[in-house]
């Protein structure tokens, strides 16, 4: 039977190293199965966060020969398996234990962005060209490769300055909402620091809902900040307009 | 199924062992890089060459065809731009500007030249300091939406000039360098039309597409934008290529050292 080397890292807290399992292959295996594998016949300690194995809970994110990815839609045939196959817990976040990382930070970054706030007296009707945008958002599992895979969290540890693309996206399907009302644009300069984003794309690469992160979401807000802090012709305009309708 | 190690106490590291390499990726990932390090490092050098040297500047048009980098023709004679100075010089910076700020080129520079990041999940070193777009120089990516206002401009009188291609000192025909003109053109209105700062501008900047019939026209234009932008990449390598071999065509023409077919 065809086999493969698992090079699993394992540790906890701020000690560990990388140690190699030597799994079965079937077929249709995924890198998750190989995990389970390992878990269920030779590390019943190895901790893995799991759930859904469909690709949707957003649960099994690791770093499979050093690529951010969901280990359940990793097939183990589309890795060179003449070498051992390297899974590392995401780089950005504390190690918990072996696989699992402390992603909590994301969400004390989710409560600094105000919630959807309808615009007073709004009518509650909406075109699908209207949320056709911010449809694609939603499909976000908040596995959080993005936010792993970022140079500015992962390299440079800007989480007291910057948000990262998947709040960049969360902010995007709030401000682009029809029906929405709040005024997110001064949260992104000052807060959540988009300004950071230098745009390499990272993070699309590596969205397994293929979300267009960059070109739907962080672009069109670095515009939207633009046009609030950096143009004065839209500045002018604005005040055009605003005398206009006063 | 065997296990070769076990991860006991004692075979756990301590925390230099802990430090992971630069990256774990197995893939060539240093040579994602290599194809637009070379060919924009090729384009930069030429048109640098092309814009500096001054036996250049005398070879920037060849009847009916002028040359992108010299357009709009701007003092040639020198009556008062001083010898030093070409008239490319006072073009180019238009369209250099409005490239260096252009979301895919900042993205291909920042990896390509300044390692920032390389490549995805490959650390970077010696970068002590990080201020992405918040500080001097690169703040200075925020006016690329201007720098869209004059690449339309320049877009205008390359249109003109390839309009103009087909005009020979003998009449109304159609020669290898009229379609080069026409077809360079092309490539740069779709690489102009499909930024990123004007497709925020047609639309992308609206919460609501339906609200008003300005919004609704807005959303039409949107869309067509937004199929040109999902190919910028494409556009912003081909418009690159072509104009640098469209200026070089036209020398090679002024310089006699090609001679133009004429196809009608």
């Amino acid at each position: 039977m065809a086999e493969a080397t698992m090079r699993i890292f394992r540790g906890e807290g701020e000690t560990g190293k990388h140690v190699d399992y030597v799994v079965p292959l079937v077929p249709g295996m995924v890198v998750l199965d190989a995990v389970h594998s390992v878990q269920a016949h030779q590390a019943p300690d190895l901790a893995v966060r799991w759930n859904c194995k469909a690709g949707k809970c957003g649960s099994c994110s690791a770093e499979v020969n050093g690529r951010p990815r969901l280990m359940c839609k990793t097939r183990m045939d589309d890795l060179p398996l003449d070498q051992p196959v390297t899974i590392s817990p995401l780089k950005t976040f504390p190690l918990i234990k072996d696989l699992a990382t402390d992603v909590s930070w994301n969400y004390r970054v989710n409560k600094k962005i105000p919630p959807f706030q309808p615009r007073p007296g709004v009518e509650w009707k909406m075109y699908q060209r209207d949320v056709d945008r911010v449809q694609e958002f939603r499909k976000c599992i908040e596995c959080f490769l993005c936010q792993d895979v970022c140079h500015v969290l992962r390299d440079h540890g800007k989480k007291d300055d910057f948000g990262g693309p998947r709040f960049f996206v969360r902010t995007a399907s709030l401000e682009m909402h029809p029906l929405d009302g709040a005024d997110r644009v001064p949260l992104l300069k000052k807060t959540l620091g988009i300004g950071f984003c230098n745009i390499t794309k990272c993070c699309t690469e590596v969205c397994p809902e293929e979300i267009h992160i960059t070109d739907n979401a962080i672009i069109p807000l670095k515009e939207r900040v633009v046009d609030e802090f950096y143009d004065p012709l839209a500045k002018l305009w604005r005040k055009i307009r605003g005398a206009k309708t006063a | 199924m065997a296990q070769t190690a076990t991860p006991t106490p004692n075979s756990i590291a301590s925390m230099p062992e802990m430090r992971r390499p630069r990256t774990e990726r197995h893939d060539a990932w240093w040579l994602e890089n290599w194809p637009f390090v070379i060919v924009f490092s090729i384009f930069a050098v030429y048109a640098t060459w092309r814009a500096v040297w001054p036996h250049e500047a005398t070879l920037y048009w060849s009847d009916p065809y002028l040359s992108p980098f010299y357009s709009p023709l701007i003092d040639p004679q020198h009556h008062w731009l001083p010898r030093l100075i070409s008239p490319a010089i006072l073009i180019l910076w238009g369209p250099l500007g409005f490239r260096m700020t252009c979301y895919y080129y900042r993205k291909a520079y920042y990896r390509g030249y300044f390692a920032d990041p390389a490549a995805c999940a490959v650390s970077e070193k010696g970068h002590k300091r990080y201020c992405g777009e918040t500080s001097f120089p690169f703040i200075l990516q925020n006016v690329h939406r201007y720098f869209f206002y004059v690449a339309v401009f320049f877009l205008v009188v390359l249109w003109y000039d390839a309009i103009r291609a087909f005009f020979f000192p003998n009449g109304v025909g159609l020669g290898v360098g009229t379609v080069i003109m026409l077809v360079n053109v092309v490539l740069l209105t779709g690489y102009t039309f499909g930024c990123h700062a004007w497709r925020h501008l047609t639309g992308g900047g609206l919460d609501c597409f339906s609200c008003t019939a300005s919004a609704q026209a807005r959303h039409k234009l949107w869309q067509g934008v937004t199929r040109l932008n999902e190919h910028h990449m494409f556009w912003a390598w081909v418009s690159m290529i072509s104009v640098g071999l469209t200026d070089l065509y036209i020398r090679l023409l002024a310089a006699g050292m090609l001679k133009d077919i004429r196809l009608l």
